[in-house]
């Protein structure tokens, strides 16, 4: 049972092979076994799980009951969950228990899914290996020296190790789409403004997209179809109509026109992971798609750009937790400015200050136009380098990292390269462009990610791709060694 | 040394929408701490924030009242400062590109000064909460029901040259905003706050003295007095060798001087950068037109009127005009009353007086307009004299009713039979042969003055209810005849 789909789990609760709070029940139990080894959750609902499972099933019963009705899913630990603390892996919201749910989590609610519980995940989203949560460091389910992939790790490895069917996650800089592909499992970061930003907690405003994360692109666009559309809660959010996403899975790849961009392929790409990629091309030509190279000059630009505005946006966003409200605050403060200190001094982890500190830095009075704004500037160059490509071509194809997961600890004191982890990935959150994660084979024992990058809101064409591919071939089937089902 | 005073303002002005500028909470002032503050304002994890349109449209029509240029893209910035009233840890404003753009209003001070006052820009931005020091002991509580209040910053350019001038531009931006509707104007709630930049230089010197800036007043009379009392300030400074220091002072109305709150050295870098919450607010020409052909009369218009259509002084007009509420209510009064004068008169005069001593706004008269246009018709009638529809006023203000129940009631209704006030007349001349002696003896155009007496006599044995004039020609008709 725990290597069904989302779907095939839908069918199995609609033809009666089992009930939702069996199913429920099972997966609570398998997280209190299993998760010791991989720390991928933080908080389990158990009790509001059951309920929500009990709910669904009278709701199948009489006959109603939504598109996700009784299935289980698990939320990334920034989202925000009515009642249910909200930390952002951080000691500063430890203590935090939010009082209204995000507009996903309620959306996926009124889906009828069932949340199973908040998953663990780099702190405020900072990071790419999940190293920095307040509640230890995520393992990787193909091998638990090595790390999860991030910041959305806890979503990755749980539905790696098939603690959860699917879950949420968020994307800044490839918080999805990173872990997705150290793990083996397929991860969609939308188009910016698809999904609402209503209740996630923010890292950096202008580049944060949440997105589904599950074993497969029809599971995916199942989750996509309850959490994408217009809330007015959200003034950056499309005021597009949702679409179906399951409709067009099933699309024939004739004709379709793949780009690789000359800039990805480098001598510093792993050749293991090159290799996979590359086989995963041909897979497609062998589906009727058609390859050309292109060309992204400005992508060596990406990382210093990204590392000016997201920080920046930060050292803003971050401002609220101040010990004033909520959150965490320092014993016995003797005035203002010590509670400030050091509530924000013992509250946030170091990459989290480290961030908070090159972000204030940029915005800084005399530093603004040097840093800040020729950011923006190198921002609108690398967004029409993809205009550009995407007029010629119908997707962008390329690896999503440039190696599979690495050692705990192998990178973590050493920023610069912790963040070219994102090299391929965080330029779509730059563009605001959506992007998929699928497996596309192994290297090393250790899964291989293919990221697919598509024009604004082609969410529908990047899952049919996906699906097209998985039903093509089993790289997103593989169970993680060791991970019995 | 002649020195010379150099004031800018800045006016904060908040907006009378109904909900938060950002959020649906309500900006209604008075309630409990912490009663008007939703997630949004709390700045709650994950919350964003959502533009009120209404406040937009307030903001365009300030901009359109003031000659200003209206800008078709503006944008949010987030000021970056902590401070326990400030939730989100910076303030949502704009900067770069504000809603409105240079504009100017023209100002008369009641020493007959007039200037062109140019506006630099106004810009929206939301209101922080209020930090309570009091009853906390040794701690600092925090009311967050007005945090996210939509403001207007309306910024001058320093073209004002004396504290009066300086009162008479806020009293002017007041008069705009309330004629727009756009804010309560009430200045003891804090709808209306100036921080003044104050300097002073040699007459005659084109440079600008180094400036300090008067923060939070939230009354006319104090914005001339703090001013006046940081230009002394000043000019001894300078005058003992010493140099003024850039610096935030704040007024102390009670003892009536200025303090140093922090000096520029002490300043936060804010780190302004556009909000990423929120779009850039993109508007059309149709939207500004639609807006200007909206727009009520505004003072300096409505003040011509009633100078052209009433007869009215520059200065009645003025005063008049200067307040919506005030001149709708006199311009109601004239309609009841027919006498644009009278009307004036009693406007700012009794009404005003009364208004004043009970601390009342004229909103909040217990007396209606259409209450004192009957009252002043019943003095044009003849039925009451001045004095006697005094005292119908001060009745009406304590205990209500229409001018002719109180008269009716009181008995009240002036004597102006001529037959009547003759055999009265006759009574009182034959009673003060003295005074009589005194009117024959004087020359006969000195004798006006010397009615006085006998009229006071009349109105005494009437209890104030002859009609002075009926009265004035009577005295005189007899006492020429025993000059004779």
């Amino acid at each position: 049972m725990f290597d069904l789909t989302l779907a095939e789990l839908a069918r199995g609760l609609q033809g009666g092979e089992f009930s939702s709070t069996e199913l429920t029940r099972a997966y609570l139990q398998r997280i209190k076994t299993l998760d010791a080894r991989y720390n991928s959750f933080i908080t389990v609902t158990e009790e509001q799980a059951l309920a929500q499972a009990e709910a669904a099933d009278a709701a199948r019963a009489a006959g109603a009951g939504g598109a996700l009705c009784g299935l289980p899913i698990a939320h990334k630990d920034l989202f925000c969950t009515q009642g249910v603390r909200t930390s952002s892996a951080s000691k500063m919201l430890d203590n935090f228990v939010s009082p209204y749910d995000a507009t996903i989590v309620s959306r996926l609610k009124t889906a009828g899914s069932v949340m199973l519980g908040k998953l663990n995940m780099d702190e405020f989203a900072m990071g790419s290996s999940s190293e920095s949560s307040y509640y230890g460091a995520v393992r990787n389910p193909w091998d638990s020296e090595r790390v999860p992939g991030g910041s959305s790790g806890g979503s990755a490895a749980a539905v790696a190790a098939r603690l959860t069917p699917a879950a949420t996650g968020s994307d800044t800089g490839g918080s999805i789409r990173q872990p997705a592909a150290l793990c083996g499992i397929t991860g969609l970061k939308p188009t910016y403004g698809r999904v609402s930003r209503y209740g996630m907690i923010a890292f950096a405003s202008s580049l944060d997209q949440a997105g589904p994360m599950a074993r497969s692109a029809e599971d995916c666009a199942l989750l996509l179809n309850a959490m994408a559309g217009f809330d007015p809660l959200d003034s950056t959010c499309a005021e597009r109509d949702s679409e179906n996403y399951t409709a067009a899975l099933d699309q024939p790849l004739t004709g379709l026109k793949i780009g690789l961009p000359k800039e990805y392929f480098s001598a510093a790409l792993d050749a293991g992971v090159a290799e996979q990629v590359h086989n995963a091309v041909a897979e497609f030509e062998k589906l009727g798609a058609s390859v050309k190279e292109v060309s992204l000059p400005n992508t060596a630009l990406c990382i210093p750009a990204y590392y000016i505005l997201a920080p920046a946006e930060a050292s803003s966003n971050l401002s609220r937790f101040d010990g004033v409200r909520y959150g965490y605050r320092c014993a016995a403060p003797v005035d203002l400015e010590d509670l400030y200190k050091r509530s924000r001094g013992e509250g946030f982890g170091s990459e989290v200050k480290r961030r908070i500190m090159v972000g204030t830095y940029a915005l800084s009075a005399g530093y603004y136009d040097a840093y800040y704004r020729k950011a923006q500037q190198i921002r609108r160059m690398i967004q029409q380098d993809f205009i550009n490509v995407l007029t010629e071509v119908d997707v962008i194809m390329g690896p999503t990292t440039p190696q599979p997961a690495f050692r705990l600890g192998e990178k973590s004191g050493d920023p610069v390269a912790m963040y070219m982890e994102d090299i391929f990935t965080l330029s779509l959150n730059l563009a605001g462009l959506p992007g998929i994660s699928i497996p596309c084979g192994q290297t090393r024992g250790l899964p291989v990610g293919l990221q697919i990058i598509g024009h604004y809101f082609a969410e529908s064409r990047l899952l049919n791709i996906a699906h097209r591919f998985q039903q093509a071939t089993d790289w997103h089937s593989q169970i993680p060694t060791g991970v019995e089902v | 040394m002649e020195w010379e005073t150099v004031v800018g303002l800045e006016i904060h002005v908040q907006l009378a929408t109904k909900t938060k500028i950002f959020s649906g909470a309500s900006t209604a002032f008075g309630a409990e701490p912490n009663t008007q503050a939703c997630a949004v304002d709390l700045a709650l994890p994950g919350t964003l924030p959502v533009f009120n349109e209404n406040a937009l449209r307030m903001a365009v029509m300030f901009g359109l009242a003031v000659h200003a240029e209206i800008s078709k893209r503006s944008v949010f910035e987030r000021k970056n400062y902590f401070y326990p009233d400030l939730p989100k840890g910076y303030q949502t404003t704009q900067l770069a590109e504000p809603i409105v753009g240079p504009g100017y209003v023209d100002i008369e001070t009641d020493d007959g000064v007039s200037r062109r006052v140019r506006i630099h820009h106004a810009h929206l931005e939301e209101d922080a909460g209020k930090s309570l020091h009091e009853d906390f002991h040794g701690m600092t509580g925090i009311d967050l029901n007005r945090a996210g209040t939509p403001l207007v910053e309306i910024v001058s350019e320093p073209d004002m040259r004396s504290s009066k001038e300086a009162a008479a531009y806020a009293r002017k931006i007041h008069a705009i905003v309330t004629t727009l509707g756009i804010c309560d104007g009430n200045m003891a709630e804090g709808s209306m706050r100036c921080d003044c930049n104050v300097s002073v230089r040699p007459k005659g010197e084109e440079a600008l003295g180094t400036r300090t800036e008067l923060k939070n007043i939230n009354s006319f009379r104090f914005i001339e007095r703090a001013i006046d009392t940081e230009v002394a300030r000043q000019i001894d400074l300078i005058e003992e060798g010493g140099r003024v220091v850039q610096e935030t002072r704040l007024y102390d109305p009670d003892r009536n001087e200025t303090r140093s709150m922090r000096s520029k050295e002490e300043a936060n870098d804010y780190r302004y950068f556009p909000c990423p919450d929120l779009l850039p607010v993109v508007i059309d020409e149709d939207y500004i037109e639609t807006l200007r052909q909206t727009l009520p009369e505004l003072p300096d218009a409505r003040r011509e009127r009633f100078i052209r259509q009433y007869a009215l002084s520059e200065y009645d007009a003025g005063v008049l005009s200067a307040y919506r509420a005030q001149a709708d209510y006199y311009e109601q009064v004239v309609e009841q009353c027919g006498d644009a004068k009278l009307a004036a008169n009693w406007v700012m005069g009794e009404l005003a007086k009364f208004l004043n001593q009970h601390d009342l706004s004229i909103e909040h008269s217990p007396i209606s307009a259409q209450q004192l246009g009957e009252l002043l018709q019943r003095i044009q009638d003849n039925t009451l004299s001045g004095n006697i529809a005094k005292k119908v006023f001060e009745l009406m203000w304590s205990r209500g009713g229409s001018a002719d129940e109180i008269i009716e009631a009181e008995g009240l209704k002036q004597v102006t039979d001529t037959a009547a006030i003759e055999k009265i007349v006759a009574e009182v001349i034959a009673r003060a042969e003295k005074q009589v002696a005194q009117y024959k003896a004087a020359e006969p155009d000195k004798r006006n003055k010397l009615l006085g007496f006998f009229m006071g006599q009349v109105m005494k044995a009437t209890g104030g209810k002859a009609n002075p004039g009926v009265v004035t020609t009577i005295l005189k008709q007899q006492l020429d005849a025993l000059c004779d």
